[in-house]
């Protein structure tokens, strides 16, 4: 008997289990990487030869370079315009107290809700009439959109582990409100508000659904492209910008961690 | 008197204060009702309306057209049980990491973290690339000498459901652990010691303590699965068809708008309809709060 009152053989299993979710969660993820350097246009699992070839298509490719630059763009351009407008919102609706607050809390996250299928023909049909299709500005906007829960939600989080009253000091010393979110709340939600940068940039850069409708040819994100290119044919150059991007993302994944695990020791 | 006036200035801050809180929700409400509520009110109207006014045609059809009747069921079969077996796989994931040590639990949790973090496209290509009929997993199952005939994983239902689960295991893992690390063990020490078995331990009192974020993670990944067009779309090959991939099919296939936005309608009050079900259960402000943490 264990110290939390679960059986030896029984945690032996649980262990089992469990090692073999995180095994099926994260290999499938990684075996991208070793397909990329494969001398082969088949898909060869190990591969016999190895080389840089598909790195070396990718690089060649205007077509993919266009579109990872664009995805880049859309990204960054997306988390520069919903951060400050996720943050304004959460603070305006965690202080509230003006009639409404309460729904908009909700209606805030309807992004989350609807549908994505829904969302991208509805943009579609309004982008139509408004000649924003195929536009960056028109891509920004509609990822703006779909990235403004998840600022909300992050800064939100963070405003609620946050003693107000800090602020209301500043304010009855004589601060303007700006001055006092700027100067005393603002610095102390600082991880919040970069995380919900965050992830408004990799809700932007992995878009796939809505970019599928509202962009194309060469204004095509990289995702967009992958899907035409996932359609047509599943040769290894897919493999190469996978590995790229799932470099990516591990690499973002223990930074946060990292900083995490700082924050909570300093 | 000077009181009096001192209070009604006060008011008259107050009022102020909020008409600038409320100014600050503006930009993001201007944004999500410029390109959420008006364009799906806009695809609600026309839902209902035909050619000569107000119809129920694109409704009606979808209720006498067996077509529609199979993607509806095909919908469901896959949430529920890419729903039933991430609850299945994803409990002990988490009861696991919850008895670990702080570093080891933490770095368990980056693990489960990274397919989370990967781009969508590059795990649907991972699986196509791993269950093809010369695939890696058919390849090694062949080599080991456990099939003769390569097994057909992808391009149908079961592909699918393993492509979908990947994805789903993290979101229902995410509130759960935050759920199961703030119990108390206390409980089932209290338990054990009153001479439960470390069964009736288990299912009397963790359980059920665990339960605000299993039914949180539950009904986050059935709502997800329910939308889902890319999963199904690649790995699907052709013979699974969502409600999400008609949708599709109907606009870019028959640029049918009345079709593809009823159909819409409907997935969307169905999604509505299962989240308010299940805040009428627990409040959704603690679905949202343990879903953000």
């Amino acid at each position: 008997m264990t110290e939390d009152h679960v059986p030896a053989r029984a945690r032996l299993w649980l262990f089992v289990l469990g090692g073999l979710v995180i095994f099926f969660l994260v290999v499938p993820v990684l075996i991208v990487i070793p397909i990329s350097f494969s001398d082969s246009t088949l898909l060869e699992f190990p591969p016999r030869t190895y080389s840089l070839r598909w790195y070396r298509a990718l690089l060649e490719s205007l077509e993919w370079r266009d579109a990872a630059w664009m995805s880049v763009k859309v990204a960054v351009l997306t988390t520069i315009v919903a951060t400050p407008v996720g943050t304004a919102a959460a603070y305006g609706l965690h202080v509230g107290g003006f009639r409404l607050a309460g729904v908009l809390r909700l209606l805030v996250l309807a992004p989350l809700l609807v549908p994505v299928i829904l969302t991208a023909i509805g943009i579609f049909y309004l982008y139509a009439l408004l000649g924003l299709n195929n536009t960056l500005a028109g891509l920004v906007l509609a990822h703006t959109m779909l990235a403004l829960p998840f600022v909300v939600l992050s800064v939100a989080a963070g405003l609620r582990s946050y003693d107000m009253a800090q602020e209301r000091v500043a304010r009855s010393l004589g601060a303007h409100w700006f001055r006092a979110f700027r100067s005393v709340t603002l610095p102390q939600i600082r991880l919040p508000v970069l995380s919900g940068a965050l992830l408004a940039f990799i809700a932007s850069f992995d878009e796939v659904i809505v970019a599928f409708f509202i962009s194309g040819g060469e204004m095509a994100t990289l995702p967009r492209k992958m899907f035409s290119a996932l359609r047509d044919q599943i040769e290894p150059t897919i493999a190469a910008i996978s590995t790229i991007l799932v470099v990516l993302s591990v690499t973002t994944v223990a930074v946060v961690e990292l900083t995490r695990q700082q924050k909570r020791q300093g | 008197m000077s009181l009096g006036l001192n209070a009604a200035g006060i008011r008259a801050d107050a009022r102020r204060e909020r008409a600038t809180l409320a100014a600050l929700t503006a930009p993001a409400f201007l944004i999500l009702g410029a390109l959420l509520f008006v364009p799906v009110g806009w695809l609600f109207w026309l839902s209902i309306h035909g050619d000569n006014g107000y119809t129920l045609e694109n409704y009606t059809r979808m209720v006498v057209e067996p077509a529609y009747a199979s993607v509806f069921v095909t919908t469901f079969e896959l949430s529920l049980l890419v729903t039933a077996l991430a609850v299945l796989l994803g409990y002990p994931l988490s009861y696991m990491i919850a008895l670990l040590p702080p570093r080891a639990a933490s770095a368990c949790l980056t693990l489960v973290l990274v397919p989370f973090w990967t781009a969508l496209l590059v795990r649907t290509y991972a699986w196509l690339v791993l269950l093809q009929r010369h695939g890696v997993v058919n390849s090694l199952l062949m080599n080991w000498g456990l099939i003769d005939q390569p097994l057909a994983l992808v391009y149908n239902f079961t592909g699918t459901v393993i492509g979908m689960l990947h994805i789903m295991i993290p979101f229902l893992v995410l509130p759960l652990y935050a759920n199961m690390r703030a119990i108390d063990r206390d409980y089932v020490r209290a338990a054990a010691s009153l001479g439960a078995s470390p069964t009736a331990a288990f299912w009397r009192v963790y359980l059920p303590l665990s339960m605000p974020g299993l039914a949180a993670g539950t009904v986050m990944v059935f709502v997800i699965c329910l939308g889902f067009y890319v999963t199904p779309q690649f790995l699907g090959g052709g013979r699974v068809t969502t409600i999400s991939m008609k949708i599709q099919e109907n606009v870019a296939t028959y640029f049918d708008w009345g079709a593809a936005s009823s159909l819409g309608v409907v997935l969307l009050v169905i999604t509505v309809a299962v989240f308010w079900g299940f805040s009428r259960l627990l409040p959704l402000r603690r679905l949202t709060e343990v879903s953000g943490s």
